[in-house]
């Protein structure tokens, strides 16, 4: 830093000085973002990552405001989200944003996720990184899921009665558990009261304190890229790596021109949209919750419908249960069932591509069809796709280690 | 290649995308469409007028505060007072009805829903088509074609008239069926075809507006929202740009 011009910057020169010698503010600074060095060639994927912790900390935001009205009881839950969208000032705004705020969490994890897939960035050394991944979405799910119970609606009711029974196929413990989780022989009052503390708290600590698993991780590591090539294989004499940027002011400034254009399309979303549809704010969830009229067409939210699909797919309940739950489970061990010694689909060959392009089509068709009415033709059809989501897995272990490979470039491409 | 794969899959999201979204929507009859304009603030004044006059004997709005049809309806205190109020309500109320549980228990088999959020959660093209669709059966009963052995009478009839059904006789399964082909006025009522249709496309403006109140400002505000982030994301942009002169 140059000579202090003036007065002002002096002092605040001193009082930084100050705090650093107590608290490592500048080492901080530093370390994590003026001298943490990320590869130059990130392209659209590498967005995501930043969009995501733009939306955690709006939920967050929003969340504290909605928790100022919403009333968690049975008999006052639904009228206190009308109460929100027609009364309080400004309330249907925080409400769609937060409300719509929860499907574009999954939107962006879900491009996040692929993107990893693309280019390897699970592979060693990152693979602790991609397992606090995992666990922050299934995290997102379970509070996704506590929210959505939230508006004490018919299909925030029924969905959770859906998903609550399906513990119920567990032999012997299944029943119990079930009552356990609700508190009581049905869904009712004590589950939403339940329902919110973990909503509004046990989650959101969880999440956060696996933020920081993930970014410390991350930044222990370093950044993938798109060529999946290290950039610490070349640096500078001062250690500095020749493909890589200071992620300050570099990608700060490149990821807020990122959520510049996130928030034009999630504003288009909640000014225009909010409903998605009936994908993001569903039409049966318009009718309070009734524990005596069961809804004609009961289905999760988009987001999960991919496993619910995978779920409906298994004519045993229990089998469709464990199904269900592996295709989730199966993911954390991304890192050691792709064994190319290459890490980015650049550089794979013909095998991966269609491997991963396949495997994105039946992830999406299968949540289309989780949605759908469950026709007998609709039912085979998850039954084809179900096999293709884990043929994924299986072809991946077995043809990556020797599945035909590109010389990889020494260095990022440009 | 780094493009080509960019575009192949945003190219693969819209393709399957698209249809999912029509499949997840497309479900029931087919109805048709409402044609509704919720900045037809004129169309909501006179859906008030019939929700009040027709709807509000037997159907609340418990979420509904009337005041604020005075901000939204272009209304004055005074008319909402002198015209859609009851003479014992404050304009601070909800759109509450003096009709007691038991005795609509009674009347009608179960209590008429409250009419807060109908325009959410069935829609502006259902509730005008169950509102087109009442008519009189054989046994003299009321029935409807949207919602068969619906517990509402045709609220409506005045207006309307009485209609009746033209059935059309068909096989399915080896055993002949018979369903409603179309509906015919049987006895007129005191509007015509058309401006029964036009009353009740004004009466689901009115339903759709009370569903979401908030309606009718969001898409204005959206506007100017949508216009500050372009220029924002232009801004950012030419940060951006500018910082990464030196990055080669």
């Amino acid at each position: 830093m140059g000579k202090p011009a003036s007065v002002i910057a002096r002092q605040a020169t001193a009082l930084l000085d100050w705090v650093d010698a107590r608290l490592p503010v500048t080492a901080f600074w530093d370390s994590q973002l003026a001298k943490y060095y990320a590869p130059k060639n990130f392209n659209f994927w590498y967005y995501m990552g930043s969009l995501a912790l733009v939306v955690l900390v709006m939920q967050i935001v929003t969340g504290i405001f909605l928790t100022m009205h919403y009333k968690p009881s049975a008999a006052e839950a639904f009228a206190s989200v009308e109460y929100i969208m027609r009364d309080v000032d400004w309330g249907w705004l925080i409400r769609y944003m937060h409300s719509t705020g929860a499907s574009f969490f999954f939107i962006i994890i879900y491009l996040h996720m692929f993107r990893s897939l693309l280019y390897g960035s699970h592979r060693k050394p990152r693979e602790l990184l991609w397992i606090f991944g995992m666990l922050l979405y299934l995290m997102l799910m379970a509070e996704a899921f506590f929210g959505y119970v939230l508006p004490w609606g018919q299909m925030s009711y029924w969905g959770a009665q859906v998903i609550i029974n399906l513990f119920g196929a567990i032999p012997t413990i299944g029943e119990p558990l079930t009552e356990w989780i609700r508190g009581d022989y049905s869904i009712s009052d004590a589950t939403l009261n339940r329902f919110f503390a973990l909503h509004v708290i046990a989650v959101p600590l969880a999440l956060l304190a696996l933020v920081v698993l993930h970014l410390s991780a991350l930044h222990e590591v370093g950044s993938n890229n798109p060529d999946g090539v290290e950039i610490h294989d070349h640096e500078d004499e001062n250690g500095v790596p020749l493909d890589g940027i200071p992620f300050h002011p570099y990608y700060t400034v490149k990821d807020l021109f990122g959520v510049a254009m996130f928030l034009l399309v999630f504003a288009f979303v909640i000014f225009f949209w909010p409903e998605a549809g009936g994908m993001f704010l569903e039409h049966d969830n318009f009718t309070p919750a009734d524990p005596l009229v069961t809804p004609v067409h009961i289905k999760p939210v988009w987001y999960f419908t991919p496993y619910y699909a995978i779920l409906k797919a298994v004519p045993d309940k229990l089998i469709g249960v464990l199904l269900m739950g592996f295709a989730v489970v199966i993911l954390f061990f991304m890192p050691w069932l792709d064994r190319s010694p290459v890490r980015s689909i650049r550089y794979k060959g013909a095998w991966y591509k269609i491997l991963v392009f396949v495997f994105a089509i039946a992830f999406v068709r299968l949540g289309m069809l989780g949605m759908a009415e469950g026709t007998p033709a609709q039912t085979w059809e998850m039954r084809v796709w179900t096999f293709v989501y884990f043929a994924f897995f299986a072809l991946l272990f077995l043809l990556s280690k020797g599945g035909r490979t590109r010389p990889v470039p020494d260095r990022v491409s440009h | 290649m780094k493009r080509s794969i960019r575009s192949g899959f945003l190219a693969l999201c819209g393709t399957v995308l698209l249809p999912g979204i029509t499949l997840a929507s497309g479900a029931g009859p087919a109805l048709e469409h409402a044609g509704v304009n919720i900045k037809d603030i004129a169309a909501a004044q006179r859906g008030a007028r019939l929700f009040v006059n027709y709807c509000m004997s037997c159907h609340s709005a418990e979420y509904m505060r009337y005041n604020r049809l005075v901000e939204d309806l272009d209304l004055s205190e005074s008319m909402v007072m002198e015209n859609l109020m009851f003479a014992d309500a404050k304009i601070g109320d909800v759109m509450s009805i003096a009709m007691q549980p038991e005795d609509a228990a009674g009347w009608f088999g179960k209590l008429p829903p409250d009419l807060s959020l109908v325009g959410r959660s069935r829609g502006s093209d259902w509730l005008y088509g169950y509102l087109r669709g009442f008519y009189r059966d054989e046994h003299g009963a009321w029935n409807n074609t949207v919602l068969p052995n619906a517990a509402m009478p045709h609220v409506l009839w005045r207006l309307q008239g009485i209609q009746e059904p033209i059935y059309a006789h068909h096989m399915s399964h080896g055993v002949e069926v018979r369903t409603i082909e179309k509906l015919e006025i049987a006895s007129p009522g005191e509007l015509s075809v058309e401006e029964y249709d036009a009353a009740v496309r004004d009466l689901v403006t009115f339903l759709e507006y009370l569903g979401e109140p908030a309606k009718m400002k969001r898409k204005n505000i959206g506007v100017w929202v949508m216009l500050y982030l372009t220029v924002f994301a232009l801004i950012t942009w030419l940060l951006k740009a500018e910082y990464w002169r030196d990055v080669h």
